[in-house]
């Protein structure tokens, strides 16, 4: 049997940072996800890899709502995200979106100075609730900076235009912009993959750093990333999830037989 | 290798038509400028003689006196000078927040076949002849201005700022519309999925990415304010005044030239002296385009 294999079934409601329920959901008359049940552990790093189309960036998308941009989506079943389901009438959607932190496949920051892109979501958020000191954002800023190891290269252009830096220093920026509200969980898009290999390590350097602080979801088209920098492994096919379980277990001896052609790269 | 050798310097009838379709879009290209250099050259030099001849620099900005057909000519654009600028002015006022609001509206919240039809409405606005807007102005603004604030006249700055307004309402729309739709969305999905709502992206995103756009919108509006004739002529009251309330006539430049040019005498201090506030139009809405432009590719620079 699967020695060690945690099935994801068995673990206490609690431990789910994310848990989607019977998640459909259709672009139009498409439907991308069939069916979805996936629990989402706490302060691990899971990873999503499947071939192109195959729905791993809907569902990551689907998890802080902002897939509803679209306009023509529709979507059944639940998601709960750290015990609330985000979909309810009882539950505010920038609420949620403090709670979880996203990080695009291109890095995106604002075009404003790298200043004002790492305090963006902390002003939207303190400044709601009360005053906000110049001396506490200074504090605020670097500590963010530091964490992603970006304080040292840019301490001395913080009011610079952050579309100025270089691709592999945007995304980390973009990862700084989202700690200072101290969101639980950050969900990551394909991060590393408009970067270059230096910059892809020096990123999942520090997603790895960022493990244990923050639940982190990340989907990934690169399977040695997902294999190097995730505890969990989600393999995803036409929509549905076909397999979910500890990483190199799921590398090593894959259930089903489509996780094992997809890793050995028969298709994708 | 002898045939293809041949070949080589074949010139078929595709050779030709590249070669005219050339030289004429060439020339399509270059008459548009030509044409305006051509306006600009004609003016001056229908004025030039005024200006280094009758015309005292000083009577022609302080005083009031506009009085090209007395015994003794005076020629003071002052009132005139006022008169265009109180009405684009009070034209402004008004229409910048409506426009920029309807750019706003069309961009970031309208969708689908709402959007589509607001885009065609506002294109048709632009369509309306001035003289039409004119009308407006003298038969339906009229008698409201008189009845709602009970005042004598309702030709003058408030009517003609208000059709103005609503003249240049299209240019500024569509033009601040295009600013806010070349932001990237990538800036909005980043501040959205940071927790900002709607309005928030907007405020702080969206309008500070496109604040040059918006800019350059509002300065072609004012451009246009400052250009129209007819609809001005109409419904400013075309009286020569220093305002001091919206209700006062007030005359405006371009109205002057359009009225009174057809009266005067070729080459004369009149003609000249109408060729004159010609050239400070042109001078005036040619830095306001000029700023415009400059602003706009400024954003495209960054």
């Amino acid at each position: 049997m699967d020695s060690g294999r945690q099935d994801p079934g068995t673990v206490e409601h609690g431990d789910y940072a994310i848990e989607t329920r019977g998640l459909n959901l259709w672009y139009g008359d498409f439907q991308a996800l069939f069916d979805v049940d996936l629990g989402v552990k706490r302060g691990i790093i899971t990873s999503m890899i499947g071939p192109s189309g195959c729905g791993k960036t809907t569902l990551l998308r689907t998890c802080n709502r902002i897939i509803e941009r679209l306009g023509y989506v529709r979507t059944t079943g639940s998601v709960n995200v750290l015990g609330h389901d985000i979909f309810g009438d009882d539950v505010e959607l920038v609420q949620v979106r403090k709670q979880i932190g996203m990080v695009f496949q291109r890095p995106n920051p604002l075009p404003i100075s790298i200043r004002e892109n790492v305090l963006f979501g902390f002003r939207l958020h303190e400044a709601r609730l009360r005053r906000v000191t110049a001396a506490e954002e200074d504090e605020v800023l670097e500590s963010s900076l530091r964490q992603v190891l970006l304080w040292d290269t840019v301490k001395d252009r913080l009011d610079k235009p952050a579309t100025g830096l270089s691709l592999e220093e945007q995304q980390k920026l973009c990862i700084a912009r989202l700690l200072p509200v101290k969101p639980e969980v950050l969900l990551m898009d394909e991060p590393c993959s408009a970067l270059d290999p230096a910059g892809t390590e020096a990123v999942e350097e520090l997603i790895w750093r960022l493990r244990g602080d923050y639940t982190i979801l990340i989907v990934t088209h690169n399977m040695a990333q997902a294999r190097r920098a995730s505890e969990e492994c989600v393999f995803m096919l036409l929509g549905r999830i076909v397999e979910h379980g500890r990483t190199e277990e799921l590398f090593l001896s894959p259930e089903h037989s489509e996780t094992a052609d997809y890793i050995e790269g028969r298709y994708g | 290798m002898a045939a293809t050798a041949a070949a080589m310097d074949r010139r078929d009838l595709a050779w030709y038509t590249d070669r005219a379709a050339r030289v004429l879009v060439f020339i399509g290209g270059i008459s548009a400028v030509v044409f305006i250099l051509g306006i600009f050259v004609f003016v001056t030099k229908e004025g030039l003689d005024f200006v280094f001849g009758a015309l005292n620099l000083r009577e022609f900005f302080t005083s009031i006196e506009w009085r090209p057909t007395s015994n003794n000519p005076t020629y003071g654009a002052l009132a005139l000078i006022v008169g265009t600028a109180s009405v684009t002015g009070f034209a402004m006022l008004c229409s910048v927040p409506l426009s920029l609001g309807a750019a706003l509206f069309i961009a970031e919240f309208a969708t689908g076949k709402t959007r589509e039809t607001l885009k065609i409405l506002v294109e048709m606005l632009a369509a309306i002849p001035s003289v039409v807007w004119g009308f407006v102005g003298m038969s339906i603004m009229h008698p409201l201005i008189i009845r709602i604030f009970d005042v004598p006249l309702g030709l003058g700055v408030l009517n003609a700022g208000l059709i103005l307004g609503l003249m240049a309402a299209p240019i500024m729309t569509t033009i601040a519309e295009d600013a806010l739709k070349a932001v990237p969305d990538t800036y909005r999905e980043a501040a959205e999925a940071l927790g900002a709502t709607r309005w928030e992206v907007i405020l702080k995103v969206v309008i500070p990415a496109s604040k040059n756009g918006l800019l350059a919108a509002v300065l072609l509006g004012v451009g246009r304010g400052f250009g129209e004739t007819m609809a001005v002529l109409m419904a400013s009251g075309h009286a020569i005044n220093l305002p001091t309330s919206v209700f006062d006539s007030v005359r405006a430049l371009t109205a002057t030239i359009a009225s009174e040019l057809g009266d005067t005498v070729y080459g004369s201090d009149h003609y000249g002296a109408l060729f004159t506030l010609g050239i400070l139009l042109f001078l005036v809405t040619f830095v306001i385009n000029l700023t415009a432009d400059v602003v706009v590719r400024g954003i495209r620079k960054k």
